[in-house]
């Protein structure tokens, strides 16, 4: 049983903000399986194509028959608590200025035993839910949950610490013109957000939706127009050192390849908005969240980006915005390298087509914004980093990875 | 004229004896530009980006790269700007005469009129009245609209709504008038452009560029402080950026007003 979090008092502003440290680092290259399947929400294990038996840790042969033909696949979550340690002193300074630590043995049902960061209320004897969880460090780790659920479950100190969940913390929506937007102010705010600031560029336009913005209880609308260095700048000189989530809704998009556009100026829209917009944003508010990712209740977690899942394939009908989505997609990679030492996750929604104007002429499955909106909750509850959002965008990854020649010629219609 | 004339013009600058008005917004990210339906072509916004600040960049100097289109701030219209000003000669900021960048203003005060009626249209009967008062409008002058428009807040400055733009601006009888009749060198307002918000449904579509421009005429909006202007007796100094045959371009647009 575990008691809710408290709101966080304000700072005290004598005391010095403590820096973020983070657990230890080093993986086989092998064991960056668990890495794909937590960045994901999976649980992977791999399986002897051979014996059919489950292993774990990560190995380079069976260890029930040797046979060399392991591979990650799905595999069942329950298992049952054998044993369970409380670290008191560790010698990691993470883990030091975390003690105590609960860790415990798990019996997974499918076979291999598994050591595991324990939820409060696992007991021993009991059955648990394991999941592969990205640690502060961005590494794959076990960590065991109770079952069923518990109350105030994601409360626990310890899964805190595996996610970056909403709750009481506050969240720099940048670009609150679009629907995607305002849905994701409703959905965040909904998740327990203490304030969601909401950026809106050129104020003078009027806009959609505007009323529901203005006059909400923890709703700030803030000046921000992302692709303007000077007011990405301007506002993290105001908030930079309140936002904990910040989740980059540029959205700019525009059909249209190449050869039948005229001239560069709509490509440099794209980019202006899409490219150098996150880099405005990442240098205005990046240094502080870096600093601040061990401060308090309501440190900084994560920064989101919603990407079109066209970044990593191009679709010529929206050509140009798919390149200008594939910069993101690089760039998100380097920011995620970048946030590493403050433990700030990035995370990357992968969506399909959106229900918006832009994309009017396109025939379904289109993903609805408010699905947008709930899935940033749900992989910021879960702590992920990549999610694929709507039947197209799960759909164009897994023919990626069968054959991205394959879907070269597809996309071409 | 004399040398030493222009010598006592420039002693008068310096004394305060000849006042010199900014009649110029500050070019800025925040500033409105004109909004064209999305898939059409837009107006690059105004952006600045540091190259330095005395820093790691360049320690003992600051400047910045500047990027804008030729349509945004306090700018200057060019005849070639409109298809009827397209086959004029000289019609872009770089092949304009010199000499038209410096000329006289007569300024209308319809400041009570858009308080009143953000749709607010000068006419060929307003500018008549005005001329009653303050004799012809001489030909090569500008005509400066005073709407107050410049004082608004962005968003009503923008006045945006449903159904488009609505701010003050000519009908398209006195702009035929005003080039035809009274050989205007140019037209100036504090609005985003020369023409009204709703100008597109006139007859023609934005009469001031239609009219001004097929006679090689000039436009500048985004002017501020005409409040700051007599009647008759400024003088304009208005020159563009001199871009390789463009349309138009931000400038400084300062009046130099003598006593009254």
């Amino acid at each position: 049983m575990i008691d809710p979090i408290e709101p966080p008092k304000r700072k005290n502003p004598l005391l010095r903000t403590r820096l973020p440290t983070a657990p230890p680092r080093p993986r086989s290259r092998r064991s960056h399986g668990f890495t794909r399947a937590a960045a994901e929400g999976r649980f992977m294990l791999q399986r002897c194509e051979a014996c059919g038996s489950f292993a774990y840790p990560a190995r380079e042969a069976c260890p029930s028959c040797l046979s060399a033909d392991l591979a990650f696949v799905d595999a069942p979550r329950r298992g049952v608590l054998l044993a369970e340690t409380t670290a008191r002193v560790p010698s990691d300074v993470y883990f030091r200025e975390r003690a105590p630590w609960r860790i415990g043995l798990v019996k997974m049902d499918c076979g291999p035993t598994i050591v595991a960061h324990l939820h409060a209320d696992c007991s021993e004897g009991a059955a648990i839910s394991m999941s592969l969880q990205l640690d502060k460090s961005g590494q794959a780790v076990a960590f065991a949950r109770p079952e069923g659920e518990t109350p105030n479950m994601a409360d626990d100190r310890q899964w805190r610490e595996m996610t970056a969940d909403p709750k009481f913390r506050r969240v720099l929506v940048t670009n609150g013109r679009t629907v995607v937007g305002q849905e994701a102010v409703a959905a965040l705010k909904a998740a327990g957000a203490k304030t969601v600031f909401v950026g809106v560029a050129e104020p003078w336009r009027p806009f959609a939706g505007e009323k529901l913005l203005r006059g909400q209880d923890g709703i700030e609308i803030v000046a921000l127009d992302a692709a303007d260095e000077k007011s990405a700048a301007d506002l993290a000189a105001d908030i930079g050192g309140k936002v904990d989530i910040l989740v980059n809704t540029t959205e700019h998009v525009r059909p249209g390849g190449l050869l039948d556009r005229r001239g560069t100026s709509i490509a440099r829209d794209e980019i202006d908005q899409a490219y150098l917009g996150f880099i405005n944003l990442a240098q205005a508010f990046g240094p502080a969240m870096r600093m601040r990712g061990a401060d308090g209740i309501n440190n900084s977690v994560a920064w989101v980006n919603i990407l079109s899942v066209y970044a990593l394939a191009n679709w010529p009908a929206f050509g140009s915005y798919s390149a200008s989505q594939a910069a993101c997609l690089s760039l998100s990679h380097c920011l995620r390298s970048e946030l590493r030492p403050g433990g700030v996750k990035v995370m990357n929604l992968f969506t399909g087509p959106v229900d918006t104007e832009w994309f009017q002429t396109v025939p379904p499955p289109k993903v609805a914004p408010r699905a947008i909106a709930q899935a940033i909750v749900s992989g910021l509850r879960s702590g992920l980093e990549d999610m694929y959002v709507g039947d197209v965008a799960e759909e164009i990854r897994q023919r990626l990875a069968a054959n991205p020649k394959a879907l070269e010629r597809e996309l071409d219609r | 004229m004399q040398t030493k004339s222009l010598l006592e013009l420039a002693s008068a600058v310096s004394s305060g004896a000849v006042r010199v008005v900014d009649l110029t917004f500050t070019l800025s990210p925040d500033f409105p530009v004109i909004v064209l339906p999305p898939e059409f072509g837009q107006a690059a916004p105004v952006r600045i980006q540091e190259i330095s600040r005395y820093d790691g960049r360049g320690p003992a100097w600051y400047w910045n790269n500047v990027t804008f289109g030729e349509h945004t701030g306090t700018h200057f219209d060019a005849p070639i700007h409109w298809f009827t000003g397209k086959d004029l000669p000289n019609n872009a900021v770089d092949t304009m005469p010199a000499k038209d960048m410096i000329a006289p203003a007569c300024v209308i005060d319809c400041s009570a009129q858009a308080a009143k009626d953000p749709d607010f249209l000068l006419t060929v009967p307003v500018v008549e009245a005005w001329e009653a008062q303050h004799g012809k409008i001489p030909a090569r002058h500008w005509v400066l609209l005073r709407t107050d428009w410049s004082k608004k807040g962005w968003r009503d400055y923008a006045n945006l709504r449903d159904d488009g733009a609505h701010t003050p601006g000519p009908n398209p009888a006195v702009m035929k008038w005003l080039v035809e009749e009274r050989s205007v060198i140019g037209f100036g307002t504090e609005t985003i452009g020369t023409d009204a918000g709703q100008a597109g449904h006139m007859d023609p579509p934005y009469p001031a560029h239609h009219f001004l421009h097929g006679a090689g005429r000039y436009g500048l909006q985004c002017l501020c402080n005409l409040d700051q202007l007599p009647a008759t007796g400024a003088v304009i100094v208005a020159s563009p950026l001199k871009i390789q045959n463009g349309s138009g371009s931000p400038l400084r647009v300062i009046a130099l007003v003598g006593a009254s």
